[in-house]
């Protein structure tokens, strides 16, 4: 298990935390303009790579905040947290 | 009949202690220390076991967690029993019992041993090849596949022990406390780390705490009265703790270590109550330092299974440590120096050394020489070609080998023995090291695999690493601590180092034999009885990776894992496929090393601490009214309030019909409150529902259903609005955590310019439910100044009232049909709420009622329930819920998936009614529809989600999706059953009241 760095709450156990899934994904602000094919692209399209992946993360049972983490999911190292909303720095 | 086979008085075993135990019902004597292998061999037993496939006799091996054979059940039909424990680990207490396994009626005459003679009958992937036809039969074979196989017997009583966890945080775990382990621990805690040094023995030391080999000095000691020196200083090392009889299990990433720590087990029975028999460490170490040792080869060779043919090693331990000869005429077999270190160790102690067998050639180290000054004569260049010996070895075969070590030569010379030592060479014990994701390289010189890229901050030490003599183990292990904790200097430093040199060693990984490969018994893997033989056979037809082949002949797969005989396999296939070992791989070592109880892993969690569970304020009421629970997500929820010994089905009909004819009284407290604030929390309810919210009035209630974002249905729940800036969501009970974590990602990740703040508190109310047409009459009991007038408190709406001094929020919603009243007040007065509604009902037959009646009721109104009736396939549409979807509204979560041209296909299966064509019929929940019966294979359609006989109805109601259901008003369909076929015809779902008259009655 990994030892997470909550960026509300400092170093913390894996098993405070819950897994949400590829980052940066953002809701189209207009949907209803989508066809049905970049619909699904948003909606069910993820690369789930072996490698260095961005994803979001949430502090599920700590402070309940969502954030970011780099994670080389080979190896599961952990290359960087930053808050929700900030750019991704660079590794 | 026993011997004893004690040699000299060891400081290991208290021979002050006598300590008697039954071994397969005779009692033999040991010593205080000693395990049960060792007891036993003290009394000259060998035969402890059978094996897996061809039950043959199997004695003890090894010394230690890695022994295949000699695994045994452990104090038999009692509740503390516990099967497949290692005799080699296990210490002896007085009166402890212990049993063989996997033989039947004896281990001395086991009927199984007939395989034996049918083994050429019995080849790899004989079970998968023979009981495959024809396919019906399988049952009848698994029945007797299944009793023939299996270890020991699982224990069928309550375990009285106690089992524990504790989390440590440290920052340098030394894992192995021999002599690298020992040393790394003092210098890691002499320089201010926190260090935790662990070792699966009861002593510190390894094996060189039993080393007095006149030749391997430090400093001019003896190795182990240095090393004992060093043990002692430790004890006033601040900073250090120490656990022995504690086995790491599994090394995950992030340096997360769980090791078992045995409290109780070498323990006499009435010493071991009321204590934490076994406790799981969860390590957290920055920095992790293994020093978990090598484990000795055997070799591969015809018959090298029997009963006293024993690793070299283990023979040298049981005589130094534990002061007993493991036979009176002993032969070593060796690839390499290590059996000579062996036989001079028990020429010391006066255990006759036949022969030392050896397949290099000749060559004259100090070591030879002093082997040949003791009498001992040696073979040089011959291998073991067969033994001979049922249960006991008697005598082995030896001829010379010839140059290319592929055939054997000239005469066959036969010699007498009890007792054969094989050395094979050394193999790190890399487990740990590799289940923390770190990978291993090859050494093609040593024929080891040895630690290579890290995958955290971790060193491996000692000869886990591949260091096997003593100068190098230290040279190297000097300067990896210095580099690994950072310091300039160890206090082992300007130590001086003797020790004798080896010279090189010969591989051969399958020996060769007189008789031709098909006619020998060369055992790979002793405990699953997989051969040189079966190895070959799998490559033959055709398995090529290692994983495979492992699985095809069970090469591994023992409780051991495969400790011993892995790396043979390895070599076996790379020679026979030519390939080099290293482009082979390993198989995977998975974690436990060692096989850990169900009660360490669990530890506490057992009885009521199993799951966490929630009871609401009035389950005290419940409980004394001896109502029935249910779990719905971890509350335990009434189900129904059974009367004067009345069935489930009798309590339900009878609360359906008072809660529709007078009055019910459901505790509602379990379902998910979430309070909402905020200047936008009209636009976040417009943006998470699917109708719309923007014009709902204060003090107003409006339902709400909520969909995933691909447009099935998540969630539904009455959301009141409190204030202009501030509602009050409620959620299904199983659904509350969910609904709020998603509220909240989309709050903080999607929407974060949204004003809006979501706080629990499902926990902060507790509610009571009244309903029925005299609800009303109550509720003015309870609050006589309340206003409960339709115009005044109408259908959906909200009033916060006082009961005395007790704020309470009321809201007139309905989940039943019925005029209903939710009551809510503060969670402590929850259960002072019930009883005032209970006291005022009295005169108007309230009647409580539980889960089961409430789903009844709303099946009557065709009202679903999320996670029953849908089930993450359904949209609203789906649920001819179209009302409830706005066409206005821009976006909503899920609004463009309702758009999708797979949800938009008009033959989704679709919520209807069913109604049975006999009315006394009810239909079972799952059962699967279909409109055709003479068809085979026919379509089904759908399947029934909610099924009851309403007694306010008089016939029995279901739910169920259907395959274009909607257009099929009034059609018959068939629900085949296992023993008739139940006519239906699809209806309304909304089956009472389709008018909602009752609502404003």
């Amino acid at each position: 298990m990994f030892v997470i760095n909550c960026p509300y709450c400092g170093e913390r156990d894996q098993q405070e935390f819950k897994a949400g899934g590829e980052a940066h994904i953002e809701r189209p602000k207009q949907p209803t303009e989508l066809s049905d094919d970049e619909w699904a692209e948003y909606l069910f399209m993820r690369k789930n790579i072996k490698g260095v992946q961005y994803e979001r993360w949430n502090h599920a049972h700590g402070c309940r905040k969502w954030f970011n983490m780099i994670r080389d999911t080979s190896n599961d190292e952990i290359k960087a947290i930053y808050k929700m909303g900030e750019k991704p720095p660079s590794i | 009949m026993s011997e004893n086979l004690r040699v000299k008085s060891s400081q290991y075993i208290d021979e002050t202690t006598r300590v008697s135990f039954k071994f397969n019902g005779t009692t033999y004597y040991g010593f205080k220390g000693d395990t049960l292998a060792s007891a036993l061999l003290a009394n000259n037993v060998h035969l402890v076991g059978r094996s897996f496939k061809y039950h043959r006799p199997r004695g003890i091996m090894t010394s230690g967690s890695e022994e295949p054979n000699a695994i045994v059940q452990i104090n038999p039909n009692t509740n503390r029993t516990e099967p497949n424990v290692r005799a080699t680990e296990v210490e002896i207490y007085e009166g402890m019992e212990a049993s063989s396994q996997n033989c039947w009626p004896s281990v001395n005459f086991d009927i199984g041993g007939i395989n034996n003679f049918l083994s050429p009958l019995l080849p790899a992937g004989f079970y998968y090849k023979t009981f495959m036809w024809p396919a019906s039969f399988w049952e009848k074979y698994e029945y007797f596949i299944r009793h023939s196989a299996g270890l020991g017997k699982s224990p069928t009583l309550k375990d009285p022990d106690i089992y524990d966890h504790r989390n440590i945080h440290c920052d340098v775990l030394v894992v192995g406390a021999g002599i690298s382990g020992i040393l790394a621990a003092k210098n890691a805690a002499k320089n201010n780390y926190k260090t935790l040094l662990l070792d699966e023995k009861n002593e510190l030391g390894g094996s060189t705490i039993y080393e007095n080999n006149e030749s391997n000095k430090i400093d001019n000691k003896i190795s182990s009265e240095w090393l004992k020196k060093e043990i002692e200083e430790l004890k006033n090392i601040k900073n250090l703790e120490i656990k022995t009889r504690t086995s790491v299990a599994a090394y995950h990433q992030y340096n997360y270590l769980l090791a078992r720590e045995n409290l109780t087990d070498h323990l006499e029975k009435k010493d071991k109550t009321n204590k934490i028999r076994q406790r799981l460490l969860k390590i957290r170490a920055k920095k992790v330092i293994l020093a978990t040792g090598a484990l000795e080869r055997p070799m591969v060779f015809n018959n090298n299974d029997r009963p006293g043919i024993m690793l070299s090693s283990a023979i040298k331990k049981y005589s130094d440590f534990y002061g007993v000869a493991c036979g009176r005429k002993i032969i070593f077999f060796t690839n390499n120096d290590s059996a000579y270190e062996s036989a001079l160790s028990l020429n010391d102690k006066g255990i006759k050394v036949e022969a030392v067998v050896d397949i290099r050639k000749q060559s004259e180290t100090n070591l030879e020489k002093r082997v040949i000054d003791a009498g001992i004569k040696i073979y040089w260049e011959h291998t073991v070609v067969d033994t001979s010996g049922y249960k006991r070895l008697n005598n082995v075969s030896i001829m010379k080998l010839s140059n290319d070590g592929t055939s054997v030569t000239g005469n066959k010379i036969s010699i007498s023995c009890d007792c054969l030592g094989v050395a094979g060479g050394w193999t790190p014990a890399v487990h740990l090291y590799t289940q923390s994701g770190s990978k291993l390289a090859f050494d093609e010189d040593k024929k080891i695999f040895i630690p290579n890229k890290n995958n955290s901050d971790q060193i491996s030490v000692g000869s886990c690493c591949g260091d096997f003599k003593l100068d190098e183990i230290l040279k190297n292990l000097n300067e990896k601590l210095k580099n690994f904790l950072d310091i300039n200097k160890t206090d082992f430093e300007n130590i001086t180092v003797n020790n004798d040199q080896e010279i090189s060693k010969r591989n051969i990984w399958l020996l060769p034999s007189d008789k031709a490969l098909g006619k020998t018994k060369p055992f790979v893997d002793y405990q699953n009885d997989a051969t040189a033989k079966d190895i070959k056979l799998a490559l033959r037809e055709g398995f090529r990776s290692i994983e495979h082949v492992k699985r095809y002949t069970t090469t591994g797969m023992g409780t051991d894992q495969g400790k011993l005989g892995n790396m043979h396999a390895l070599g076996i296939i790379a020679d026979t496929a030519g390939v080099k070992m290293g482009e082979l791989g390993t198989t995977t070592f998975r974690p436990p090393y060692t096989p850990l109880t169900f009660g360490t892993i669990v530890g506490r969690n057992v009885g009521k601490f199993f799951d966490i569970f929630r009871r609401t304020p009035m389950n005290d009421w419940h409980v004394e009214q001896k109502a029935e629970f249910e779990n719905v997500g971890q509350w335990k929820r009434a189900w129904y309030y059974p009367i004067n010994g009345e069935t489930m089905h009798q309590a339900v009909q009878r609360e359906s019909k008072a809660a529709r004819e007078s009055s019910g009284i459901l505790d509602a407290s379990t379902l998910g409150k979430i309070d909402i604030q905020g200047s936008d929390a009209s636009e976040f309810l417009n943006r998470v529902y699917t109708n719309a919210w923007s014009k709902l009035g204060i003090g107003k209630c409006r339902y709400g259903l909520m969909l995933n974002e691909d447009g099935m249905v998540y969630d539904d729940g009455v959301t009141t609005r409190l204030g202009e800036n501030h509602y009050l969501m409620t959620t299904t009970t199983g659904g509350a955590a969910n609904v709020l974590g998603k509220l909240e990602d989309y709050l903080q990740t999607e929407w974060p310019e949204l004003d809006v703040y979501l706080t629990s508190v499902t926990d902060q109310f507790a509610t009571a439910s009244l309903c029925g047409p005299n609800s009303k009459k109550i509720l003015k009991k309870i609050i006589p100044d309340l206003d409960l007038s339709d115009e005044n408190f109408p259908h959906m709406s909200f009033k916060e009232a006082k009961i005395g001094s007790i704020v309470c929020r009321i809201m007139r919603i309905s989940f039943t049909g019925e005029q209903s009243f939710e009551i809510n007040v503060q969670s402590s007065y929850g259960k002072d709420l019930w009883e005032k509604c209970i006291e005022a009902g009295k005169e108007f037959n309230i009647t409580p009622y539980g889960t089961e009646t409430m789903h009844l009721l709303r099946a009557e109104k065709g009202f679903i329930i999320v996670g029953q009736d849908t089930d993450g396939t359904m949209t609203p549409i789906d649920l001819q819920m179209d009302w409830i979807v706005s066409k206005k509204k821009y976006d909503f979560i899920g609004k463009r998936s309702l758009y999708r041209s797979d949800t938009m296909r008009e033959d989704r299966k679709q919520l209807v009614g069913l109604l049975t064509d006999d009315p006394k019929v009810v239909l079972e929940e799952g059962a699967q529809i279909v409109s055709e019966l003479n068809k085979n294979p026919v379509e089904m359609l759908g399947h029934v989600t909610s099924s009851y006989f309403s007694p306010n109805l008089n016939k029995s109601i279901a739910l169920a999706v259907v395959r274009g259901g909607k257009d099929m008003m009034g059609k018959k369909l068939f629900i085949p059953m296992e023993d008739k076929t139940i006519n239906v015809t699809v209806s309304n779902p909304v089956f009472f009241d389709q008018t909602n008259e009752r609502l404003n009655a």
